[in-house]
């Protein structure tokens, strides 16, 4: 399962200026990718163009070519990508549907609007619930979860229409430590069962973690791609806006300082 | 139309009203909320044909210019028990009926999915709001605003509340067609029921006994042949 975007280039409705330009990203089954950049970088949209809400939701002039497993979805409605790339985004609240009464009925949602048969419903559900880990939430009510069981539960939501992708957008820009600890472990834990991930985040400690791959916008730009260490070790990254982890900013200040790595990891044990 | 006199509504009103709401143990909570709900209306209602009821005789009280008459009284009397039947009505049905319930037995029943979403979540909106209201409230306090004391301190401190309740609504508005969108909410064509309220035979029997006794007293009415 590989989501491939080739030479995208996107301008949104109404504006001059391109958010997108010449961007080309593979996405396999399995991976995660990380995506960085300083705010304006065009992280948002590149995660509206992967999903494929831009332009079918909201509009706006796309170029290149989207193709999943070498099939271009270009004619494919909304409905139909949503069963192979799911979107979540950082607003744990405003991703649910505001009309359930049960976390078993908002992750049944999306399979509701498939018209499946009611048992199938069920089965993508509680398979849902037990792959991001709520499964003990499912008679709780949505409004009352705290953000980081809510972002678990729109996480679920998206899972339940069995995309290979995911594409999110910030999942844990409004989480407490802990609420981001449950959705990185989740996320992990997706990618290991061949969930390909595809997740903007400012936060770089998480993708150190998390992510195989990190690529960088600037100014809607590609800037650079590649292995996770090596380009969450690059020193360009501050210039480009980029916070980079706490480990590497560590390393660097010690290199700064004089103090040779040994000695920084035995200064790290002693502590 | 089919409440005229006093027997009418009242025979409705204990028939059709609190016969019900026993039965499904609310009496107590309808007995508050229709009150509340028919007060103003039921106040003006008295207080206009008591005193200024046309062609009323008996004299009972004198205000000044202002004659209270028995016929007044009558007639004021009857309007109240019409709109306890009505208010009634309408508290039995909110009391006993889940939101959810009534939406889902819609769209069962053929509405679109569409219509019975929004209908849905206006219905949940208002909690919603209401909490988001109390978040900003607490905001507010927490950086000065005087929610409590006069009057006026209480009208002037509405404004910074119900600003940011309003926009902060319209702001995820966005966020939220998307969210839905990305789950196959636009996707033409029916839905998977998960559910169906029960419904027991007895039940659709007594809808349609309710349906054909609404005709019936209709037509009883209208001949004069129901109070």
């Amino acid at each position: 399962m590989t989501l491939t975007l080739a030479a995208i280039g996107y301008r949104y409705a109404g504006s001059g200026e391109p958010a997108l330009l010449d961007v080309d990203l593979e996405l396999r089954g399995g991976e995660v990718i990380g995506l960085v950049g300083a705010s304006e970088s065009g992280k948002t949209t590149l995660c509206l163009v992967a999903s494929g809400l831009a332009p079918r939701a909201i509009g706006g002039l796309l170029r290149g070519r989207i193709a999943i497993d070498g099939e271009d979805v270009d004619s494919w409605p909304m409905h139909r990508l949503s069963q192979h790339v799911g979107i979540g985004f950082q607003s744990p609240a405003t991703q649910l549907s505001q009309v359930t009464a049960t976390v078993f009925e908002e992750v049944a949602f999306g399979p509701v609007n498939f018209a499946l048969p009611r048992d199938e419903v069920a089965a993508r559900t509680w398979d849902a619930l037990s792959t991001v880990g709520i499964t003990d939430l499912a008679e709780r009510d949505p409004r009352r979860l705290s953000g980081g069981q809510q972002q678990l539960l729109a996480i679920a939501g998206l899972l339940a229409l069995g995309p290979a992708h995911l594409v999110l957008d910030e999942p844990t820009a409004q989480l407490d430590p802990e609420g981001t600890r449950l959705v990185t472990d989740a996320l992990a834990r997706l990618a290991e069962g061949g969930t390909a991930i595809l997740v903007a985040e400012q936060k770089t400690d998480v993708l150190a973690a998390l992510a195989s791959r990190i690529a960088v916008l600037d100014h809607g730009r590609l800037v650079m791609a590649g292995p996770s260490d090596e380009v969450l070790g690059d020193r360009r990254l501050t210039e480009l806006g980029v916070t980079p982890p706490a480990v590497v900013r560590l390393r660097q200040a010690a290199a700064a300082a004089g103090i040779g790595a040994g000695l920084l990891a035995e200064a790290l044990i002693d502590a | 139309m089919v409440l005229g006199g006093l027997v009418g509504p009242s025979v409705l009103l204990a028939v059709a009203v609190i016969a019900p709401a026993l039965a499904a143990g609310v009496l107590r909570d309808l007995a508050r909320t229709s009150a509340l709900l028919a007060l103003p209306i039921a106040a003006s209602a008295l207080l206009v044909n008591v005193f200024f009821f046309p062609g009323g005789q008996t004299e009972l009280l004198r205000v000044g210019p202002i004659v209270a008459t028995a016929e007044g009284l009558a007639f004021a009397i009857e309007i109240l028990a019409r709109i306890m039947a009505i208010s009634g009505a309408v508290t039995l049905f909110y009391l006993t009926t889940r939101p959810a319930d009534l939406v889902v037995d819609l769209e069962r029943r053929g509405i679109s999915p569409r219509v019975a979403f929004v209908a849905n979540a206006s219905v949940q909106t208002v909690p919603a709001m209401v909490e988001r209201a109390s978040q900003i409230t607490d905001a507010q306090r927490a950086r000065g605003l005087d929610t409590e004391g006069g009057l006026w301190k209480r009208l002037s401190g509405i404004v910074p509340i119900v600003g940011p309740v309003i926009l902060g609504s319209i702001a995820e508005v966005e966020e939220r067609t998307l969210a839905l969108e990305a789950r196959g909410f636009t996707r033409p064509g029916r839905r998977t029921l998960l559910w169906a309220p029960t419904d027991r035979a007895w039940e659709a029997v007594l809808r349609w006994a309710l349906v054909i006794a609404l005709f019936g007293l209709v037509v009883l009415r209208v001949t004069g042949m129901f109070p």
